[in-house]
Protein backbone atom coordinates (compact mmCIF):
# COMPACT_ATOMS: atom_id res chain seq x y z
CA UNK A 1 0.00 0.00 0.00
CA UNK A 2 1.97 3.11 -1.53
CA UNK A 3 1.96 5.94 1.76
CA UNK A 4 -0.54 8.83 1.85
CA UNK A 5 0.74 11.47 -0.72
CA UNK A 6 -0.09 15.04 -0.95
CA UNK A 7 0.77 18.74 -1.50
CA UNK A 8 2.35 21.25 1.17
CA UNK A 9 1.93 24.99 -0.37
CA UNK A 10 4.31 27.60 1.27
CA UNK A 11 2.58 30.57 0.28
CA UNK A 12 5.67 33.36 1.80
CA UNK A 13 7.55 31.92 -1.68
CA UNK A 14 4.28 32.14 -4.25
CA UNK A 15 5.15 35.08 -6.92
CA UNK A 16 1.61 34.31 -8.50
CA UNK A 17 2.81 33.42 -11.42
CA UNK A 18 -0.38 31.18 -12.15
CA UNK A 19 2.12 28.65 -14.07
CA UNK A 20 0.29 26.14 -11.51
CA UNK A 21 -3.27 26.83 -12.75
CA UNK A 22 -1.83 26.44 -16.74
CA UNK A 23 -0.46 23.01 -16.13
CA UNK A 24 -3.36 22.17 -14.30
CA UNK A 25 -5.79 23.14 -17.33
CA UNK A 26 -3.16 21.80 -19.54
CA UNK A 27 -3.00 18.29 -18.35
CA UNK A 28 -6.50 17.72 -17.29
CA UNK A 29 -7.16 19.07 -20.80
CA UNK A 30 -10.20 21.71 -18.65
CA UNK A 31 -12.29 24.22 -21.26
CA UNK A 32 -11.90 27.45 -21.35
CA UNK A 33 -15.17 29.57 -20.52
CA UNK A 34 -16.98 32.08 -21.90
CA UNK A 35 -15.58 31.06 -25.49
CA UNK A 36 -11.93 31.48 -24.77
CA UNK A 37 -12.63 35.28 -23.70
CA UNK A 38 -11.36 35.99 -20.70
CA UNK A 39 -13.42 37.85 -18.09
CA UNK A 40 -11.54 40.27 -15.66
CA UNK A 41 -13.08 40.56 -12.27
CA UNK A 42 -12.56 44.16 -12.00
CA UNK A 43 -11.25 44.38 -8.28
CA UNK A 44 -8.08 42.15 -8.50
CA UNK A 45 -5.29 41.31 -10.58
CA UNK A 46 -6.71 38.09 -10.07
CA UNK A 47 -8.79 37.39 -12.73
CA UNK A 48 -9.78 34.03 -12.28
CA UNK A 49 -11.39 34.77 -8.92
CA UNK A 50 -12.19 31.13 -7.63
CA UNK A 51 -11.75 27.72 -7.69
CA UNK A 52 -14.49 25.92 -10.13
CA UNK A 53 -15.41 23.15 -12.30
CA UNK A 54 -12.41 24.28 -14.94
CA UNK A 55 -10.43 25.65 -12.41
CA UNK A 56 -8.83 23.38 -10.29
CA UNK A 57 -6.03 25.24 -9.47
CA UNK A 58 -6.63 28.75 -8.03
CA UNK A 59 -3.87 31.52 -7.53
CA UNK A 60 -5.80 33.76 -5.10
CA UNK A 61 -4.31 37.16 -4.87
CA UNK A 62 -4.64 38.64 -1.24
CA UNK A 63 -3.94 42.83 -1.79
CA UNK A 64 -3.97 44.04 1.86
CA UNK A 65 -3.12 47.85 1.10
CA UNK A 66 -3.98 50.94 2.80
CA UNK A 67 -3.47 53.54 0.27
CA UNK A 68 -1.64 53.36 -2.80
CA UNK A 69 1.65 51.94 -1.44
CA UNK A 70 1.00 51.06 1.83
CA UNK A 71 0.35 47.40 1.98
CA UNK A 72 1.59 44.30 0.87
CA UNK A 73 0.23 40.66 -1.02
CA UNK A 74 -0.37 37.17 0.06
CA UNK A 75 -0.13 35.06 -2.08
CA UNK A 76 -1.80 31.42 -1.93
CA UNK A 77 -2.09 28.78 -4.64
CA UNK A 78 -5.53 26.99 -3.58
CA UNK A 79 -6.94 23.82 -4.60
CA UNK A 80 -8.64 20.71 -3.05
CA UNK A 81 -7.26 19.83 0.18
CA UNK A 82 -7.75 16.23 -0.15
CA UNK A 83 -9.27 16.11 3.53
CA UNK A 84 -8.75 12.77 5.66
CA UNK A 85 -12.65 13.30 6.88
CA UNK A 86 -13.89 14.37 3.75
CA UNK A 87 -17.31 16.24 3.84
CA UNK A 88 -17.95 15.24 -0.11
CA UNK A 89 -17.13 12.05 -0.02
CA UNK A 90 -19.84 11.42 3.40
CA UNK A 91 -22.71 12.31 1.75
CA UNK A 92 -21.99 11.82 -1.97
CA UNK A 93 -25.37 9.55 -2.92
CA UNK A 94 -24.01 8.00 -5.95
CA UNK A 95 -20.54 6.63 -4.20
CA UNK A 96 -18.26 8.80 -7.37
CA UNK A 97 -16.63 10.16 -4.35
CA UNK A 98 -13.70 7.60 -3.51
CA UNK A 99 -10.48 7.72 -1.80
CA UNK A 100 -7.34 6.19 -3.54
CA UNK A 101 -4.50 4.04 -2.22
CA UNK A 102 -2.56 7.39 -1.90
CA UNK A 103 -5.39 8.88 0.46
CA UNK A 104 -6.38 11.18 -1.76
CA UNK A 105 -9.71 11.94 -2.94
CA UNK A 106 -11.24 11.73 -6.32
CA UNK A 107 -14.65 12.00 -7.97
CA UNK A 108 -15.43 9.53 -10.71
CA UNK A 109 -16.90 11.50 -13.12
CA UNK A 110 -18.07 8.18 -14.93
CA UNK A 111 -20.33 7.39 -11.69
CA UNK A 112 -21.50 11.12 -11.03
CA UNK A 113 -24.75 11.89 -11.63
CA UNK A 114 -24.36 16.10 -11.05
CA UNK A 115 -26.38 16.19 -7.54
CA UNK A 116 -24.27 18.60 -6.53
CA UNK A 117 -24.75 17.54 -2.58
CA UNK A 118 -20.87 17.46 -2.55
CA UNK A 119 -20.53 21.32 -3.82
CA UNK A 120 -22.71 22.34 -0.34
CA UNK A 121 -20.71 19.61 1.85
CA UNK A 122 -17.05 20.87 0.97
CA UNK A 123 -16.17 23.32 3.72
CA UNK A 124 -13.55 25.09 1.54
CA UNK A 125 -15.64 25.83 -1.49
CA UNK A 126 -13.57 23.88 -3.81
CA UNK A 127 -16.00 21.58 -5.77
CA UNK A 128 -17.83 23.03 -8.70
CA UNK A 129 -19.98 21.58 -11.86
CA UNK A 130 -18.31 21.22 -15.14
CA UNK A 131 -20.45 22.46 -17.68
CA UNK A 132 -19.05 20.40 -20.39
CA UNK A 133 -19.46 17.46 -18.04
CA UNK A 134 -22.36 17.56 -16.24
CA UNK A 135 -20.87 16.34 -13.38
CA UNK A 136 -18.84 17.71 -10.35
CA UNK A 137 -15.23 18.47 -10.75
CA UNK A 138 -12.32 19.28 -8.76
CA UNK A 139 -8.46 18.37 -8.44
CA UNK A 140 -7.20 14.65 -8.43
CA UNK A 141 -3.86 15.56 -7.08
CA UNK A 142 -3.10 14.26 -10.81
CA UNK A 143 -4.21 10.75 -9.95
CA UNK A 144 -3.53 9.62 -13.41
CA UNK A 145 0.31 11.03 -13.09
CA UNK A 146 0.50 9.62 -9.37
CA UNK A 147 -0.13 5.84 -10.43
CA UNK A 148 2.89 6.11 -13.00
CA UNK A 149 4.85 7.36 -10.70
CA UNK A 150 4.96 11.15 -11.56
CA UNK A 151 4.24 14.51 -9.23
CA UNK A 152 1.10 16.24 -10.08
CA UNK A 153 1.01 18.95 -13.61
CA UNK A 154 1.30 21.99 -10.26
CA UNK A 155 3.88 21.31 -9.08
CA UNK A 156 5.88 19.81 -11.42
CA UNK A 157 5.75 23.28 -13.35
CA UNK A 158 5.86 25.60 -10.09
CA UNK A 159 8.95 27.92 -10.61
CA UNK A 160 9.44 28.73 -6.78
CA UNK A 161 8.95 25.09 -5.35
CA UNK A 162 5.90 27.27 -2.97
CA UNK A 163 3.74 24.12 -4.12
CA UNK A 164 5.70 20.92 -2.62
CA UNK A 165 4.36 17.19 -3.58
CA UNK A 166 5.47 14.02 -1.26
CA UNK A 167 4.40 12.13 1.66
CA UNK A 168 2.74 13.81 3.49
CA UNK A 169 4.59 12.79 6.62
CA UNK A 170 8.00 14.16 4.89
CA UNK A 171 6.08 16.96 4.61
CA UNK A 172 4.90 17.86 7.44
CA UNK A 173 8.36 17.98 8.81
CA UNK A 174 9.82 19.93 6.27
CA UNK A 175 6.99 22.66 6.74
CA UNK A 176 7.66 22.91 10.16
CA UNK A 177 10.73 23.30 9.51
CA UNK A 178 10.21 26.60 7.20
CA UNK A 179 8.02 27.82 10.05
CA UNK A 180 11.02 27.86 12.24
CA UNK A 181 12.91 29.16 9.85
CA UNK A 182 10.29 31.80 8.69
CA UNK A 183 9.64 32.65 12.64
CA UNK A 184 13.52 32.93 13.43
CA UNK A 185 13.69 35.71 10.59
CA UNK A 186 11.12 37.64 12.63
CA UNK A 187 8.08 36.43 10.68
CA UNK A 188 6.14 35.70 13.72
CA UNK A 189 2.64 35.46 12.47
CA UNK A 190 3.75 31.82 10.37
CA UNK A 191 2.03 29.06 10.93
CA UNK A 192 0.94 25.46 8.99
CA UNK A 193 -2.73 25.36 8.48
CA UNK A 194 -4.34 21.55 8.42
CA UNK A 195 -0.71 19.94 9.19
CA UNK A 196 -2.46 18.30 12.56
CA UNK A 197 -3.69 15.00 11.90
CA UNK A 198 -5.69 15.41 15.22
CA UNK A 199 -7.04 18.93 14.38
CA UNK A 200 -10.09 19.55 11.99
CA UNK A 201 -11.45 16.76 9.60
CA UNK A 202 -8.34 14.28 10.84
CA UNK A 203 -5.72 17.33 9.22
CA UNK A 204 -5.86 18.21 5.39
CA UNK A 205 -3.36 16.00 2.54
CA UNK A 206 -2.98 19.96 0.98
CA UNK A 207 -1.84 21.78 3.80
CA UNK A 208 -0.39 25.80 3.75
CA UNK A 209 1.87 27.39 5.26
CA UNK A 210 0.60 31.23 5.75
CA UNK A 211 1.28 34.64 8.01
CA UNK A 212 -1.97 35.62 8.41
CA UNK A 213 -4.98 34.03 9.81
CA UNK A 214 -7.29 31.30 7.86
CA UNK A 215 -9.92 33.72 7.41
CA UNK A 216 -7.65 36.31 5.03
CA UNK A 217 -6.91 33.60 3.01
CA UNK A 218 -10.70 32.59 2.50
CA UNK A 219 -9.93 29.70 4.92
CA UNK A 220 -12.30 28.70 7.09
CA UNK A 221 -10.98 28.78 10.95
CA UNK A 222 -12.69 25.19 12.21
CA UNK A 223 -13.98 23.55 8.81
CA UNK A 224 -16.47 20.78 9.85
CA UNK A 225 -17.77 17.53 8.80
CA UNK A 226 -21.73 18.20 7.34
CA UNK A 227 -22.98 15.58 9.35
CA UNK A 228 -22.25 17.27 12.66
CA UNK A 229 -26.22 18.08 12.24
CA UNK A 230 -27.69 14.87 11.13
CA UNK A 231 -28.32 13.65 14.62
CA UNK A 232 -29.53 17.27 16.21
CA UNK A 233 -31.80 17.76 13.01
CA UNK A 234 -33.14 14.35 12.61
CA UNK A 235 -34.23 14.20 16.30
CA UNK A 236 -35.95 17.49 16.25
CA UNK A 237 -37.75 16.64 13.00
CA UNK A 238 -38.94 13.34 14.41
CA UNK A 239 -40.36 15.11 18.13
CA UNK A 240 -42.02 17.78 15.89
CA UNK A 241 -43.77 14.86 13.80
CA UNK A 242 -44.65 13.42 17.05
CA UNK A 243 -46.16 16.70 18.42
CA UNK A 244 -48.25 16.73 15.08
CA UNK A 245 -48.88 13.40 15.34
CA UNK A 246 -50.52 13.82 18.84
CA UNK A 247 -52.01 16.66 18.64
CA UNK A 248 -53.72 14.81 15.17
CA UNK A 249 -55.03 12.11 16.94
CA UNK A 250 -56.29 14.29 20.23
CA UNK A 251 -58.20 16.21 17.57
CA UNK A 252 -59.66 13.12 15.97
CA UNK A 253 -60.64 12.12 19.79
CA UNK A 254 -62.49 15.35 20.03
CA UNK A 255 -64.67 15.27 17.14
CA UNK A 256 -65.80 11.65 18.08
CA UNK A 257 -66.77 13.24 21.20
CA UNK A 258 -68.55 15.94 20.08
CA UNK A 259 -70.31 13.56 17.37
CA UNK A 260 -71.34 11.27 19.92
CA UNK A 261 -72.62 14.28 21.97
CA UNK A 262 -74.27 15.83 19.51
CA UNK A 263 -76.23 12.72 17.68
CA UNK A 264 -73.25 11.35 15.56
CA UNK A 265 -72.81 12.51 11.41
CA UNK A 266 -70.05 10.48 11.20
CA UNK A 267 -71.81 7.00 12.53
CA UNK A 268 -74.59 7.80 9.43
CA UNK A 269 -71.71 6.82 6.75
CA UNK B 1 -17.88 35.22 10.51
CA UNK B 2 -19.21 31.90 10.71
CA UNK B 3 -17.44 28.84 8.94
CA UNK B 4 -20.33 28.24 6.10
CA UNK B 5 -19.17 31.31 4.56
CA UNK B 6 -16.05 30.06 2.96
CA UNK B 7 -17.94 27.88 0.85
CA UNK B 8 -19.85 27.63 -2.41
CA UNK B 9 -23.56 27.09 -3.52
CA UNK B 10 -24.83 24.64 -5.41
CA UNK B 11 -27.20 25.74 -6.77
CA UNK B 12 -30.18 24.31 -6.14
CA UNK B 13 -33.34 26.45 -7.68
CA UNK B 14 -36.02 26.35 -9.72
CA UNK B 15 -36.61 22.48 -9.63
CA UNK B 16 -35.24 21.65 -5.92
CA UNK B 17 -37.49 24.81 -4.88
CA UNK B 18 -40.90 23.04 -6.18
CA UNK B 19 -39.73 19.62 -5.06
CA UNK B 20 -39.03 20.38 -1.55
CA UNK B 21 -42.68 22.23 -1.61
CA UNK B 22 -44.46 19.29 -3.73
CA UNK B 23 -42.97 16.57 -1.67
CA UNK B 24 -43.63 18.42 1.55
CA UNK B 25 -46.87 18.33 0.69
CA UNK B 26 -47.37 14.73 -0.86
CA UNK B 27 -46.08 13.69 2.40
CA UNK B 28 -47.89 15.79 4.60
CA UNK B 29 -51.30 14.19 2.59
CA UNK B 30 -50.69 11.19 3.37
CA UNK B 31 -49.86 11.13 6.70
CA UNK B 32 -53.45 12.73 7.25
CA UNK B 33 -54.53 10.41 5.13
CA UNK B 34 -53.06 7.35 6.92
CA UNK B 35 -53.78 8.79 10.16
CA UNK B 36 -57.76 8.99 9.28
CA UNK B 37 -57.75 5.62 7.84
CA UNK B 38 -56.38 4.62 10.94
CA UNK B 39 -58.38 6.42 13.47
CA UNK B 40 -60.95 8.23 11.29
CA UNK B 41 -64.45 7.69 10.22
CA UNK B 42 -66.46 6.18 7.48
CA UNK B 43 -67.12 9.53 6.58
CA UNK B 44 -63.85 10.62 6.11
CA UNK B 45 -62.78 8.31 3.06
CA UNK B 46 -63.60 10.77 0.74
CA UNK B 47 -60.34 12.76 2.43
CA UNK B 48 -58.30 9.54 2.76
CA UNK B 49 -58.78 8.97 -1.10
CA UNK B 50 -57.89 13.01 -2.05
CA UNK B 51 -54.72 12.48 0.33
CA UNK B 52 -53.45 9.50 -1.49
CA UNK B 53 -54.08 11.04 -4.99
CA UNK B 54 -52.10 13.90 -3.81
CA UNK B 55 -49.40 11.84 -2.52
CA UNK B 56 -48.73 9.76 -5.40
CA UNK B 57 -49.34 12.25 -8.00
CA UNK B 58 -46.59 14.32 -5.76
CA UNK B 59 -44.15 11.59 -5.28
CA UNK B 60 -44.46 11.36 -9.23
CA UNK B 61 -43.77 15.02 -9.52
CA UNK B 62 -40.60 15.27 -7.06
CA UNK B 63 -39.25 12.54 -8.92
CA UNK B 64 -38.93 13.88 -11.93
CA UNK B 65 -38.26 17.51 -10.23
CA UNK B 66 -35.39 15.86 -8.41
CA UNK B 67 -34.23 14.02 -12.26
CA UNK B 68 -34.69 17.17 -14.08
CA UNK B 69 -32.12 18.94 -11.56
CA UNK B 70 -28.86 16.21 -12.17
CA UNK B 71 -26.40 17.62 -14.07
CA UNK B 72 -26.70 14.30 -15.89
CA UNK B 73 -30.46 13.04 -15.73
CA UNK B 74 -30.11 9.69 -16.89
CA UNK B 75 -27.84 8.55 -14.30
CA UNK B 76 -30.70 8.99 -11.64
CA UNK B 77 -30.37 5.66 -11.05
CA UNK B 78 -26.48 5.70 -9.76
CA UNK B 79 -28.68 7.09 -6.48
CA UNK B 80 -30.31 3.97 -5.72
CA UNK B 81 -27.64 0.80 -7.43
CA UNK B 82 -23.74 1.01 -7.65
CA UNK B 83 -23.48 1.84 -11.04
CA UNK B 84 -20.35 -0.47 -11.02
CA UNK B 85 -21.81 -2.80 -9.06
CA UNK B 86 -24.86 -3.33 -10.61
CA UNK B 87 -27.86 -4.86 -8.83
CA UNK B 88 -25.65 -3.99 -5.51
CA UNK B 89 -27.52 -1.15 -3.71
CA UNK B 90 -26.41 2.26 -3.08
CA UNK B 91 -27.26 3.47 0.49
CA UNK B 92 -25.83 5.78 3.00
CA UNK B 93 -27.68 5.55 6.13
CA UNK B 94 -25.46 9.05 7.16
CA UNK B 95 -26.30 10.97 3.98
CA UNK B 96 -29.87 12.36 3.64
CA UNK B 97 -29.45 12.71 -0.19
CA UNK B 98 -29.29 9.01 -0.23
CA UNK B 99 -31.96 7.89 2.23
CA UNK B 100 -34.02 10.36 0.70
CA UNK B 101 -33.98 8.58 -2.64
CA UNK B 102 -35.11 5.77 -1.48
CA UNK B 103 -37.64 6.94 0.71
CA UNK B 104 -39.59 8.69 -2.24
CA UNK B 105 -38.98 5.55 -4.32
CA UNK B 106 -40.33 3.72 -1.49
CA UNK B 107 -42.67 6.64 -0.37
CA UNK B 108 -43.91 6.78 -4.01
CA UNK B 109 -44.70 2.59 -4.31
CA UNK B 110 -47.07 2.92 -0.74
CA UNK B 111 -48.86 5.81 -2.44
CA UNK B 112 -49.01 4.25 -5.88
CA UNK B 113 -50.46 0.75 -4.10
CA UNK B 114 -53.06 3.44 -1.92
CA UNK B 115 -54.44 5.30 -5.16
CA UNK B 116 -55.07 1.86 -6.80
CA UNK B 117 -56.95 0.86 -2.95
CA UNK B 118 -58.51 4.51 -3.75
CA UNK B 119 -59.96 3.79 -7.33
CA UNK B 120 -61.58 0.88 -6.63
CA UNK B 121 -63.26 1.96 -4.11
CA UNK B 122 -64.66 4.78 -6.52
CA UNK B 123 -65.25 2.02 -8.88
CA UNK B 124 -62.49 3.67 -11.28
CA UNK B 125 -60.92 -0.14 -11.70
CA UNK B 126 -62.08 -3.27 -11.26
CA UNK B 127 -58.97 -5.40 -11.06
CA UNK B 128 -60.21 -8.31 -8.79
CA UNK B 129 -56.79 -7.85 -6.53
CA UNK B 130 -57.36 -3.68 -5.97
CA UNK B 131 -60.61 -4.92 -3.63
CA UNK B 132 -57.97 -6.28 -0.76
CA UNK B 133 -56.46 -2.20 -0.68
CA UNK B 134 -59.81 -0.41 -0.41
CA UNK B 135 -59.95 1.23 3.16
CA UNK B 136 -60.60 -0.63 5.53
CA UNK B 137 -58.57 -4.15 4.76
CA UNK B 138 -55.63 -4.86 6.87
CA UNK B 139 -53.23 -4.74 4.11
CA UNK B 140 -54.08 -1.27 3.33
CA UNK B 141 -54.10 -0.07 7.06
CA UNK B 142 -50.66 -1.85 6.92
CA UNK B 143 -49.46 -0.19 3.91
CA UNK B 144 -51.11 3.22 4.88
CA UNK B 145 -49.34 2.39 8.62
CA UNK B 146 -45.68 2.49 6.10
CA UNK B 147 -46.94 5.28 4.03
CA UNK B 148 -47.26 7.48 6.51
CA UNK B 149 -44.02 7.20 8.11
CA UNK B 150 -42.26 7.42 5.04
CA UNK B 151 -44.74 10.66 4.24
CA UNK B 152 -43.75 12.41 6.99
CA UNK B 153 -39.85 11.15 6.72
CA UNK B 154 -40.40 12.70 2.80
CA UNK B 155 -41.67 15.65 4.40
CA UNK B 156 -38.97 16.76 6.85
CA UNK B 157 -35.76 15.29 5.32
CA UNK B 158 -35.65 17.80 2.92
CA UNK B 159 -35.02 20.33 5.28
CA UNK B 160 -32.41 17.55 7.09
CA UNK B 161 -30.70 17.54 4.23
CA UNK B 162 -30.18 21.23 3.90
CA UNK B 163 -28.91 20.87 7.65
CA UNK B 164 -26.17 18.32 6.29
CA UNK B 165 -24.10 20.55 4.13
CA UNK B 166 -21.74 23.09 4.90
CA UNK B 167 -24.07 26.14 3.79
CA UNK B 168 -24.30 29.47 5.39
CA UNK B 169 -28.02 29.41 6.82
CA UNK B 170 -28.48 25.57 6.41
CA UNK B 171 -25.69 24.35 8.19
CA UNK B 172 -26.28 27.21 11.16
CA UNK B 173 -29.44 26.03 12.68
CA UNK B 174 -30.40 22.41 13.43
CA UNK B 175 -34.24 23.13 13.05
CA UNK B 176 -34.63 22.91 9.06
CA UNK B 177 -35.78 19.16 9.64
CA UNK B 178 -38.61 19.92 11.84
CA UNK B 179 -39.41 23.21 9.84
CA UNK B 180 -40.23 21.30 6.74
CA UNK B 181 -42.21 18.68 8.47
CA UNK B 182 -44.79 20.96 10.14
CA UNK B 183 -44.69 22.88 6.88
CA UNK B 184 -45.46 19.77 4.95
CA UNK B 185 -48.34 18.79 7.49
CA UNK B 186 -50.07 22.52 7.10
CA UNK B 187 -49.53 22.53 3.67
CA UNK B 188 -51.08 18.77 3.35
CA UNK B 189 -53.81 19.38 5.15
CA UNK B 190 -54.67 23.04 2.78
CA UNK B 191 -53.92 20.73 -0.29
CA UNK B 192 -56.80 18.01 1.60
CA UNK B 193 -59.11 20.73 2.35
CA UNK B 194 -58.74 22.79 -1.52
CA UNK B 195 -59.33 19.18 -3.47
CA UNK B 196 -60.88 17.28 -0.80
CA UNK B 197 -64.40 18.85 -1.27
CA UNK B 198 -64.02 18.15 -5.08
CA UNK B 199 -64.53 14.37 -4.20
CA UNK B 200 -67.59 14.65 -1.63
CA UNK B 201 -65.56 15.80 1.43
CA UNK B 202 -68.06 15.70 4.15
CA UNK B 203 -68.22 19.18 6.46
CA UNK B 204 -66.92 16.97 9.54
CA UNK B 205 -63.99 16.07 7.73
CA UNK B 206 -62.97 19.30 6.34
CA UNK B 207 -63.66 20.82 9.77
CA UNK B 208 -61.51 18.73 11.47
CA UNK B 209 -58.75 19.34 8.69
CA UNK B 210 -58.84 23.23 9.16
CA UNK B 211 -58.49 22.96 12.78
CA UNK B 212 -55.36 20.38 12.57
CA UNK B 213 -53.87 22.72 9.95
CA UNK B 214 -54.56 25.79 12.10
CA UNK B 215 -52.75 23.39 14.77
CA UNK B 216 -49.84 22.79 12.31
CA UNK B 217 -49.83 26.56 11.75
CA UNK B 218 -49.07 27.58 15.24
CA UNK B 219 -46.66 24.77 15.25
CA UNK B 220 -44.48 26.13 12.62
CA UNK B 221 -44.21 29.22 14.00
CA UNK B 222 -42.97 28.25 17.23
CA UNK B 223 -40.37 26.24 14.88
CA UNK B 224 -39.81 29.15 12.85
CA UNK B 225 -39.41 31.50 15.57
CA UNK B 226 -36.84 29.11 17.57
CA UNK B 227 -34.87 28.46 13.72
CA UNK B 228 -34.37 32.32 13.19
CA UNK B 229 -33.38 32.67 16.95
CA UNK B 230 -30.74 29.80 16.42
CA UNK B 231 -29.22 31.98 13.52
CA UNK B 232 -28.56 35.25 15.98
CA UNK B 233 -24.83 34.83 15.01
CA UNK B 234 -25.19 35.53 11.49
CA UNK B 235 -28.40 37.33 11.58
CA UNK B 236 -27.44 40.45 8.88
CA UNK B 237 -28.13 37.44 6.21
CA UNK B 238 -31.57 38.96 6.68
CA UNK B 239 -30.81 42.42 5.98
CA UNK B 240 -31.88 41.60 2.69
CA UNK B 241 -34.65 40.75 0.10
CA UNK B 242 -34.98 37.62 1.55
CA UNK B 243 -35.33 38.34 5.35
CA UNK B 244 -38.57 40.85 3.89
CA UNK B 245 -40.10 38.16 1.92
CA UNK B 246 -39.77 35.67 5.19
CA UNK B 247 -41.62 38.01 7.33
CA UNK B 248 -43.88 39.97 5.66
CA UNK B 249 -44.57 36.44 2.51
CA UNK B 250 -44.05 33.34 5.62
CA UNK B 251 -45.02 34.59 8.64
CA UNK B 252 -47.37 37.29 7.94
CA UNK B 253 -49.64 35.94 5.30
CA UNK B 254 -48.65 32.57 5.08
CA UNK B 255 -48.98 31.49 8.89
CA UNK B 256 -50.31 34.46 10.76
CA UNK B 257 -53.50 35.56 7.71
CA UNK B 258 -54.96 31.76 7.94
CA UNK B 259 -54.45 31.42 11.24
CA UNK B 260 -56.59 34.78 11.99
CA UNK B 261 -59.34 33.47 9.51
CA UNK B 262 -59.27 30.38 11.27
CA UNK B 263 -60.23 31.64 15.23
CA UNK B 264 -62.20 34.61 13.47
CA UNK B 265 -63.79 33.21 10.54
CA UNK B 266 -66.08 36.37 10.45
CA UNK B 267 -63.20 38.77 9.29
CA UNK B 268 -63.87 36.87 5.28
CA UNK B 269 -62.99 33.82 3.81
CA UNK B 270 -63.72 30.75 3.27
CA UNK B 271 -61.71 27.40 3.54
CA UNK B 272 -60.53 27.57 -0.12
CA UNK B 273 -58.51 31.11 0.15
CA UNK B 274 -57.48 29.75 3.52
CA UNK B 275 -56.12 27.03 1.85
CA UNK B 276 -54.57 28.42 -0.68
CA UNK B 277 -52.65 31.07 1.58
CA UNK B 278 -51.29 28.55 3.49
CA UNK B 279 -49.53 26.81 0.20
CA UNK B 280 -48.33 30.03 -1.23
CA UNK B 281 -46.53 30.41 2.43
CA UNK B 282 -45.49 27.30 2.12
CA UNK B 283 -43.91 27.62 -1.11
CA UNK B 284 -42.47 31.08 0.09
CA UNK B 285 -41.32 29.31 2.66
CA UNK B 286 -39.03 27.23 0.52
CA UNK B 287 -37.85 29.98 -1.86
CA UNK B 288 -36.78 31.65 1.29
CA UNK B 289 -34.34 28.93 2.61
CA UNK B 290 -33.12 28.12 -0.40
CA UNK B 291 -32.51 31.20 -2.04
CA UNK B 292 -30.88 33.03 1.20
CA UNK B 293 -28.60 30.50 0.92
CA UNK B 294 -27.78 30.29 -2.48
CA UNK B 295 -27.73 34.29 -2.34
CA UNK B 296 -24.20 34.06 -0.53
CA UNK B 297 -21.29 34.02 -2.77
CA UNK B 298 -18.16 32.50 -1.92
CA UNK B 299 -16.12 34.62 0.48
CA UNK B 300 -14.32 36.87 -2.18
CA UNK B 301 -10.54 37.67 -0.84
CA UNK B 302 -9.59 40.25 -3.25
CA UNK B 303 -9.20 43.34 -2.57
CA UNK B 304 -8.18 44.20 0.26
CA UNK B 305 -9.82 40.93 2.02
CA UNK B 306 -7.63 41.27 5.12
Amino acid sequence: MPEAMGFFTDTTICIGCKACEVACKNWNQLPAENGGVKQLSGDSYDNTVRLSGVNWRHVKFIEQFEGPYNGRWLMMSDVCKHCVQAGCLEVCPTGAIIRTEFDTVVIQSDVCNGCRACIAACPFGVIDMNPAAGTAQKCTLCYDRMQVGLEPACAKACPTDSIQFGPITELRTRAQKRVDQLKAQGEKRARLYGDDPNGPLGGLNSFYLLVDEPEVYGLPKDPKLPSRNLQRSGTLAAASGAVLGLLALVGLRKRRMDEIGAGGEGSQN
Amino acid sequence: MSDTFFTASPHWTWFIIPYFFVGGIAGGAYFIAALLQWFGRPVDRPVIRTGYSIAFWGAIISGALLTFDLGRPLRFWHMLFQSENFPSLMFKSWSPISFGAWAILLFAACAGLSMIGAWSEEGRIRAPGAKFLQSGTVLAKLIAALGGLFGFFVAGYTGVLLSVTNRPIWADSPWLGALFLASGASTGAAALMLFGRRRGASESSIRWLASFDAQALIVELVILIAFIASLWPIRQVWISFWGFLLLVGVVAAGILWPLRLHFKPAVGGEFRSHAGIVLLGGFLLRVVVLLASNSIAVHHVASGGG
